[in-house]
């Protein structure tokens, strides 16, 4: 959004100012791992915003085209730290699709089970993290309190508590213990009532609508044209998501289950009416709206989990084999996107014919998520940087792979 | 719309330049020649009924295999291809586009080969192509700003080239 000569904001716009070159990071607190922007700013104002990524660059494409597709597991773990789960699941079904692998009913909606609580603990750091961007420190302790919870869930059923390698080609690697439903269903009952908290945090708080709502405003052409995905796109008013409009391999997953888009249509949110109005002063595609997506969608999230135990349930038989750890690939490429919880994450696999990949590529959302901050920011204050790169919810484990 | 019935359109817009198309494949592919690579991506994307304006993915694979005992066996000869994938938001279709390029440009190794950018017609392509330079040596011609994205600036050769060499020492850290 440019800033006008007279905008209330710039109190001292009659102080001579030089242009001056600021480096943020890499070891910024704010930036979400180790991101270096370098702004180039006029007194407070910020006319050019460069991000330099690549710090954790780990060659995870290159090692991929030395190890089987079930050894690459966990490296794509290691990807969206935040969300490892939601990366096991993108790489097994592009495996799965390459090999016309069909899966068990039982082992669908596990991974359903397990992907939505990914994302709800994934979308909790999120919301936490971005408080803390914003200088507020509870509800980042709130949030940790309750991903604590989904940690410990997630531990029970693999052993791990950050990259899991659960899902895996072919299935999960176990089934969930016994009881492990009933305290899942526990959480999500004593999950509900804490995101009022949370709204009251942040959602509905003056200063924290102050610093979001229509702060690094962006466009559905903008949004689509640089390629972002997930609620960065949804922030900005364009319905999709893949869980209903990707391929049939992925869209098969939710077969059956009754579950909206969030997106903002004629003005108004889908579901949920009982969750504060937006504010007046927020645009459509500001700070704000990104945030709230994301919190719309834990919502949405538990209503999912909830659906997926259910059927679960009732499900007899195979939770899913998963595939020879050195099982022959057929010559060909598959690609196959999923909506992680950052957005769309897109794998890429080329084969000869071999156990191992001739290539493999990993296609990340955050990476087109990110490459939007320098014209997201032109214009804006500084301080608002780490507000927009905040709204982004970037994860660079997966931006630099 | 059908896969054959794209290929047709194409083919009357643009002619010899659409090269071939794999519709049997998993996800059916179109070849396209590579200096109108940035000609039909205009088209896909402004064309109505066909809408691509999302870009999804560059991908740059190598074709080569350093061991001359294998390379005697592989069905191709060595090149590097360019896959893009497409997907429209409104019509929710697919497509993926293919180029194939010379290992090096005129055969004179450590020629880049280049290629028209497509960051005029879509942005994404604008970090896209910065990677695919960066780690697999392909030279995008009219890209406004074509320096390395993951890699140190002052990093030497494509570390995703199948004849890449991992160098044992980068200013006095050891490689291995």
């Amino acid at each position: 959004m440019p800033i006008q000569a007279d905008d209330p904001r710039i109190v001292e716009f009659d102080v001579r100012t030089d242009e001056m070159l600021v480096n943020m990071g890499p070891q910024h607190p704010s930036t979400h791992g180790v991101l270096r922007l370098v702004l180039r700013t006029d007194g407070e104002i910020v006319s050019e915003v460069e991000p330099h990524i690549g710090y954790l660059h780990r060659s995870a494409e290159k090692i991929g085209e030395n190890l089987s597709p079930r050894q690459w597991i966990p490296y794509t773990d290691r990807m969206d730290y935040l969300a490892a789960m939601n990366m096991n699941l993108g790489w097994s079904l592009v495996v799965e699709k390459l090999l016309a692998y069909d899966l068990p009913e039982k082992a669908r909606h596990l991974r359903v089970i397990i992907c939505e609580l990914g994302r709800i603990a994934s979308h909790l750091v999120g919301m936490g993290a971005y408080g803390l961007d914003l200088g507020t420190f509870s509800p980042f302790l709130y949030a940790f309190r309750e991903r604590e919870k989904i940690l410990d869930l997630f531990e029970e059923a693999c052993g791990a508590r950050l990259t899991y390698s659960y899902l895996t080609p072919g299935g999960a690697t176990a089934d969930l213990p016994n009881g492990w439903l009933w305290r899942c269903e526990s959480f999500l009952r004593e999950l509900e009532p804490v995101i009022d908290e949370y709204h009251a945090l942040l959602t509905t708080n003056a200063i924290f609508v102050k610093r979001t709502a229509a702060i690094g405003v962006m466009s559905a052409e903008t949004a689509i044209d640089y390629g972002c995905s997930g609620p960065v796109l949804r922030g900005s008013g364009v319905d999709y998501d893949l869980r209903r409009d990707g391929e049939p391999r992925y869209t098969g997953m939710y077969d059956g289950y009754a579950f909206e888009v969030i997106v903002q249509k004629e003005g108004r949110y889908p579901s949920d009416h009982k969750y504060p109005p937006v504010p007046r002063e927020a645009v459509l595609g500001d700070c704000w709206h990104r945030f709230y997506v994301r919190m719309l969608e834990v919502v949405q999230s538990i209503d999912l989990v909830r659906q997926a135990i259910d059927r679960y349930g009732k499900c007899k038989g195979d939770w899913g084999t998963p595939i020879k750890l050195t099982q022959k690939l057929p010559k060909g490429e598959a690609y196959l996107e999923t909506e992680a919880p950052r957005g769309q994450m897109g794998f890429f696999l080329v084969s000869d014919g071999n156990a191992i990949p001739w290539r493999v590529r990993a296609r990340s959302s955050c990476f087109c998520n990110l490459s939007v901050t320098g014209e997201l920011c032109r214009g804006c204050l500084i301080a608002d940087v780490p507000a927009i790169v905040g709204s982004l919810d970037i994860v660079m484990g997966e931006i630099d792979r | 719309m059908s896969g054959t019935g794209l290929v047709d359109q194409l083919k009357a817009k643009f002619g010899d330049r659409i090269l071939g198309a794999k519709l049997d494949a998993i996800d059916p592919w179109i070849d396209v020649a590579p200096e109108s690579i940035a000609d039909v991506a205009a088209f896909l994307k402004t064309a109505p009924g066909l809408e691509f304006h999302y870009l999804n993915c560059i991908t740059a694979v190598d074709y080569f295999e350093p061991d001359p005992k294998k390379a005697a066996k592989t069905p191709w000869r060595p090149h590097i291809e360019v896959v893009y994938h497409l997907s429209s938001v409104t019509r929710k279709h697919s497509l993926v586009l293919k180029v194939s390029l010379p290992r090096w440009r005129g055969d004179v190794e450590g020629e880049l080969p280049v290629l028209p950018t497509v960051s005029g017609v879509w942005r994404t392509a604008d970090w896209h192509e910065r990677e695919v330079y960066d780690l697999s040596g392909v030279r995008f011609e009219g890209h406004p700003d074509l320096r390395r994205i993951l890699c140190p600036e002052d990093w030497a050769g494509h570390p995703l080239r199948k004849d890449y060499v991992m160098p044992l020492e980068y200013h006095g850290m050891r490689g291995r």
